[in-house]
């Protein structure tokens, strides 16, 4: 479903968020993307997104290669793809409804078919009461419920999230996790970005550790490392003429 | 992602009736514009305001000239010549000449006023009554009073006045054409005057109506870029302000009609009065059906553009982050 191949990615001002990542997710898979902040989690979301193309290499989603995907295209490519984000990013100005609406409505879909598709996004949720309501008026946790809502209402094939629990109580989090294990048991794929590896472990899935914008070293080995880092610091202090 | 399936399915599903859908979703667009509008009265009101005030300007003043324009241009038709004949032509003599000059093609009319006839006149309205009794000899010589027919041009207007001053028993041919053409002059210095001042006045709107837009952008900026993000175009996100500038068009342009409707309605009756002391049927010409719909399209027109501008230059820029 995703496949980046060797993507770097350096910030104007010159600061390399990715150094030569690759990475794949098959199709139904759902994939934690974990790592310090810094370590591009973000910056790989919006190579998927096309919020940011990459500096080299090539960002393949579903098969498509985004740096083929013209600006005029970005659109288009957005709506397959559903999005959650650590600050929901609602519209504040509209009731949960409308809100979880307008991506049906961009893409043109007509009202009573919106409505249903609405209605069971809000189920799946368990929003369906709260549509009337304002995202204000909701606690931190049903706004992220409600954009995620707004991802998946026009049941994307490709759901990613940034941080989707980042401002959730422990409960909270893993009644989002739960959901979005749901999506992923009907077919979805879901690429998280999460720093919560209690949370993650919980689940059990599979989990793609960054670090300065790369793939970490396998865990094990980054242990044994930083043993032999401070071993070696040791010896050398030792060392050291008194 | 496969681009091409669900785009197919899309067009599947709305090709119930794509054109209803399509209308639905202006439709739409534009109540939310509206009630966007209704949602800060008082500074869309302003705004409708500026417009309708502006717009009413050129308006009012292209009445002006109009009216002008057919008032002269009755006078143009009933501009008559008057031939003062000499003093020792005969009753007889101007009887014979008035008649032969009355059937000229470019004549319509040919009045003869005897000496007798213009003097009693000149009695009963000069107020010098008495005084004229006195007069032993009439010092008036009869006069012709020629109106040329309405199919007259200009050239052939002086052509007659030519002719009838040629005329062996002519004194001399008054005839007031000059100063009808200086006016005539004037009213069209002064219509590219207004055709002027009207595009500026339009520029000034599109920029009013513009820069209205541009901070209806900047405040919904965020809007905007969460939009974008889950897949809005940019035409989508742009329609919502062409329509508010549609909005801020449409209500400046009925503003307008209504202030020069409301100001020809003042005007009405003292015009009338003026006019009936003149003994003229003389009513001021209103806008007619055509008009009315040019100031409403102007405005609507004018909307359009400056939310376009606005909405060009700004929108781009607002990308997600």
């Amino acid at each position: 479903m995703i496949r980046i191949e060797d993507v770097s990615k350096r910030y104007p001002g010159g600061h390399d968020a990715l150094k030569g990542l690759s990475l794949q997710v098959d199709k139904g898979e759902m994939v934690f993307v974990t790592g310090h902040s810094g370590a591009g989690k973000s910056t790989l979301l919006r190579l998927i997104a096309l919020i940011d193309r990459p500096t080299n290499g090539q960002v393949i989603v579903d098969g498509q290669n985004t740096s083929r995907v013209s600006r005029r295209k970005i659109p288009g490519y957005r709506r397959q793809i559903g999005m959650v984000f650590q600050d929901h990013k609602l519209l504040y100005d509209r009731p949960v409804f409308d809100n979880v609406a307008l991506p049906l409505v961009i893409a043109g879909i007509g009202h009573r078919d919106a409505a249903r598709k609405v209605r069971a996004a809000l189920d799946q949720v368990s929003l369906l009461d709260k549509e009337k309501q304002f995202p204000e008026t909701l606690s931190s946790g049903e706004q992220q419920r409600v954009g995620i809502a707004r991802a998946i209402v026009s049941r994307p094939k490709l759901l990613i999230a940034d941080e989707p629990t980042g401002n959730l109580d422990p409960d909270l989090s893993l009644e989002v996790m739960r959901i979005f294990r749901r999506f992923n048991e009907v077919g979805v794929t879901l690429l998280i970005a999460s720093h919560d590896i209690a949370l993650i472990d919980q689940l059990g899935c599979r989990r793609i550790a960054l670090a300065n914008g790369a793939l970490q070293v396998e865990e094990e080995e980054d242990v044994v490392a930083e043993y032999a880092e401070r071993l070696e610091s040791e010896q050398e202090r030792e060392n050291w003429p008194q | 992602m496969a681009a091409v399936k669900p785009a197919k399915k899309k067009l599947a599903s709305r090709s119930s009736g794509p054109v209803s859908a399509w209308a639905a979703r202006h439709a739409s667009t534009a109540a939310a514009a509206l009630g966007r509008l209704a949602q800060q009265p008082f500074s869309s009101l302003m705004t409708i305001l500026v417009i309708g005030v502006t717009l009413a300007l050129p308006a009012a003043m292209h009445l002006v000239i109009k009216n002008a324009q057919s008032i002269s241009a009755s006078w143009d038709n009933a501009l008559d010549f008057s031939v003062y004949l000499k003093a020792d032509t005969s009753l007889e003599d101007a009887q014979t000449l008035a008649d032969i000059i009355g059937q000229r093609a470019d004549v319509s009319q040919v009045t003869l006023v005897s000496a007798e006839d213009a003097l009693l006149d000149f009695r009963e309205h000069s107020g010098f009554g008495e005084a004229l009794d006195h007069l032993t000899v009439n010092p008036l010589p009869h006069t012709l009073v020629v109106r040329p027919s309405d199919a007259n041009t200009e050239q052939s207007m002086s052509l007659l006045n030519e002719e009838l001053g040629n005329l062996p028993e002519a004194d001399f041919v008054q005839v007031d054409t000059e100063w009808v053409q200086r006016f005539h002059a004037m009213l069209d210095i002064m219509q590219r005057a207004i055709a002027m001042g009207a595009g500026l006045l339009g520029a000034a709107i599109i920029v009013i109506i513009g820069n209205t837009i541009r901070l209806d952008i900047q405040s919904r900026r965020e809007e905007i870029e969460v939009t974008k993000l889950i897949g809005a175009s940019n035409a989508f996100v742009r329609r919502p302000f062409l329509y508010s500038g549609l909005w801020y068009g449409l209500g400046g342009g009925l503003l307008a009609l209504a202030l020069v409707l409301y100001g020809l309605f003042a005007l009405k009756d003292p015009v009338a009065r003026l006019a009936g002391l003149y003994n003229s049927g003389f009513e001021i010409l209103a806008l007619d059906f055509l008009e009315s719909g040019m100031i409403i399209a102007t405005g609507v027109a004018l909307g359009l553009i400056g939310s376009w501008f606005a909405a060009a230059r700004h929108m781009r820029r607002i990308e997600p982050r």
